[in-house]
């Protein structure tokens, strides 16, 4: 089995910027919730009962071919510092990193692949893709689902389908959602009309960091409410169509603005570009709204491709677990700050001064020179 | 009535399930506060009260006041707690609360029944409830119609299905 430490030196796969020219979503998550039949549910289970399901589950899920190798650990031994790592990873939930004894976290290989045990239902399972790719999503932790159901036996009715603990996952239990990237919409004042218009699909749609309907790093992420009463055939397609059609209009803000006020988006990418470099303080917030405006400047081909997954994985890096694993101790606000500048400066010492044109096609990059982009 | 662990009057009525047996305990307010089941969420109590060494068929030992009405047989949970969560105690809930929870699906999702994968082994058994609710759904109406050489038909149909589906258990 794979060490913490050997699970935090490799990022996963979807991180390391297989999604080009699909810059505006970044990631295709889709999760499945399942529960034992007739088994006290997590939240209402006695600590017994939880340790014996994951006697039962956890087994049967490091035997998966899927998982050979694989990341597996109880909740209770891991440090709080290192469960905010994982949620900070995106590979197990806040909820779940607020539990101890009877629950467990499973993560493949290349980490497209994370299991919950005793979540808030008995098993919580998700894969992550890069770019657009919700089907392919649901078709690998599908595969997962159909192999556990073989051993375990879920609870199923044929009326409400997969039985959750809480009402609002019954049916195909599946949630599927895509992070998107929307700085042009952001910039051109529309993002409010768009959100709305997804809101009224009964999709939902909130900020990817950032409490409430506050988002940082112009990252949105939206996804299916409605769980019970279609397919997951058809609540993917439904979604991948709405989440097509935001892309679209991204992609077109961007167009806009390069024609309409191309001094302004030269005048952000600069400003990003010059703070990131030579910061020595930045705060969380801040270092969010620049790498987005630095990741823009990339997509738009001021820098070359390879930018776009350093701005991806510093987004990740920068965050406060990561920033005090990477430290070693406990750090203050005032040294995070440091930190944060300067592993940001470091990254992109070889980054040369954007090459600004509102021709997108102007600029044709040869392969980068292996130093331009420490990865 | 007495409360079990002292004079007082009982004001605290606790269902304990134990090896799938319902006991009932009746407490006075000061004994069940020193017991700790006066918790208004009840999620503590699992873990903490009435413990012992006996532990019921789904190891839950449940504590359950009287005005939180009739509890789950397999988890002891009531409907009265899962307006308060927003959660379920078990698989089996679902039954129990059937009728409560079905009114409050229909804003929640885009349908009331599901549409969507099916377990493996439970494909067959799916198939044939889907088959059954669409035979009773005829009969209904052919009764309504008085139709009632149809509706004989229909209710042969039925009882075929439900007889053939008993011998294979």
């Amino acid at each position: 089995m794979m060490r913490f430490s050997t699970l935090l030196k490799h990022p996963a796969d979807w991180m390391t910027g297989e999604a080009e020219g699909n810059g505006v979503v970044l990631t295709s998550r889709v999760r499945l919730a399942r529960n034992l039949r007739r088994e006290p549910f997590p939240g209402w289970a006695t600590k017994e009962r939880r340790v014996s399901v994951l006697e039962r589950v956890k087994p049967e899920v490091e035997g998966l071919p899927e998982m050979k190798d694989g990341f597996s650990q109880e909740l209770d031994g891991l440090s709080s510092l290192q469960k905010q790592v994982l949620v900070e990873r995106h590979l197990i939930s806040r909820e779940q990193a607020a539990r101890g004894e009877g629950s467990a976290a499973i993560v493949n290989r290349k980490q497209a692949l994370s299991l919950m045990i005793n979540e808030e239902d008995h098993l919580r399972m998700q894969a992550i893709r890069p770019g657009l790719a919700l089907t392919e999503a649901f078709q690998l932790v599908s595969g997962i689902d159909m192999k556990l159901e073989s051993s375990l036996e879920f609870a199923f009715d044929h009326e409400l389908g997969y039985l959750s603990a809480c009402p609002t996952n019954l049916g195909t239990g599946m949630r599927a959602s895509a992070m998107l990237h929307l700085p042009g919409l952001v910039l051109s004042d529309q993002i409010g009309q768009v959100l709305q218009a997804v809101g009224k699909l009964q999709l939902a749609v909130r900020g990817f960091f950032g409490e409430g309907t506050e988002s940082l790093g112009n990252l949105f992420q939206i996804s299916n409410q409605s769980t019970l009463g279609e397919s997951e055939e058809t609540i993917i397609r439904r979604l991948e169509r709405v989440i097509e059609q935001v892309a679209s209009h991204e992609r077109s803000a961007r167009q806009k603005l390069l024609e309409d006020d191309p001094e302004m988006v030269f005048d952000r990418v600069g400003r990003a570009y010059g703070a990131l470099r030579h910061a020595h303080i930045i705060a969380s917030k801040e270092a969010l709204n620049l790498l987005s405006l630095l990741r823009l400047g990339a997509e738009l081909k001021f820098f070359p491709p390879a930018t776009v997954s350093a701005c991806d994985s510093l987004l990740m890096e920068i965050q406060p677990a990561h920033l005090q694993l990477h430290a070693g101790k406990k750090l203050t606000p005032e040294q995070r700050d440091a930190i944060r500048a300067e592993i940001i400066r470091t990254r992109l010492q070889s980054l040369d001064p954007p090459v600004m044109s509102e021709k997108q096609e102007d600029q044709d990059w040869e392969d980068p020179p292996d130093n331009i982009v420490d990865l | 009535m007495q409360c079990d662990l002292c004079e007082k009057k009982a004001t605290v009525f606790l269902t304990q399930l134990v090896e799938g047996e319902m006991k009932k305990m009746c407490l006075c307010e000061a004994c069940a506060e020193e017991k700790g089941v006066t918790d208004p969420t009840g999620f503590s109590l699992a873990d903490s009260v009435l413990g012992g060494g006996q532990v019921a068929e789904t190891g839950q030992i449940v504590s359950v006041r009287e005005e939180d009405g009739v509890p789950c047989p397999v988890c002891g949970f009531t409907f009265n707690k899962f307006q308060q969560v927003g959660r379920l105690g078990c698989s089996e809930c679902y039954h129990v609360f059937g009728d409560d929870i079905g009114r409050r699906l229909k804003g929640m999702h885009k349908g009331i029944v599901h549409v969507g994968r099916v377990p493996e082994g439970l494909l067959e058994a799916h198939a044939r409830q889907q088959r059954l609710d669409q035979l009773r759904d005829r009969l209904e109406q052919a009764i309504a119609s008085e139709n009632y050489e149809e509706a004989a038909g229909l209710r042969d149909e039925i009882q075929e299905i439900e007889t053939n589906t008993a011998t294979q258990r």
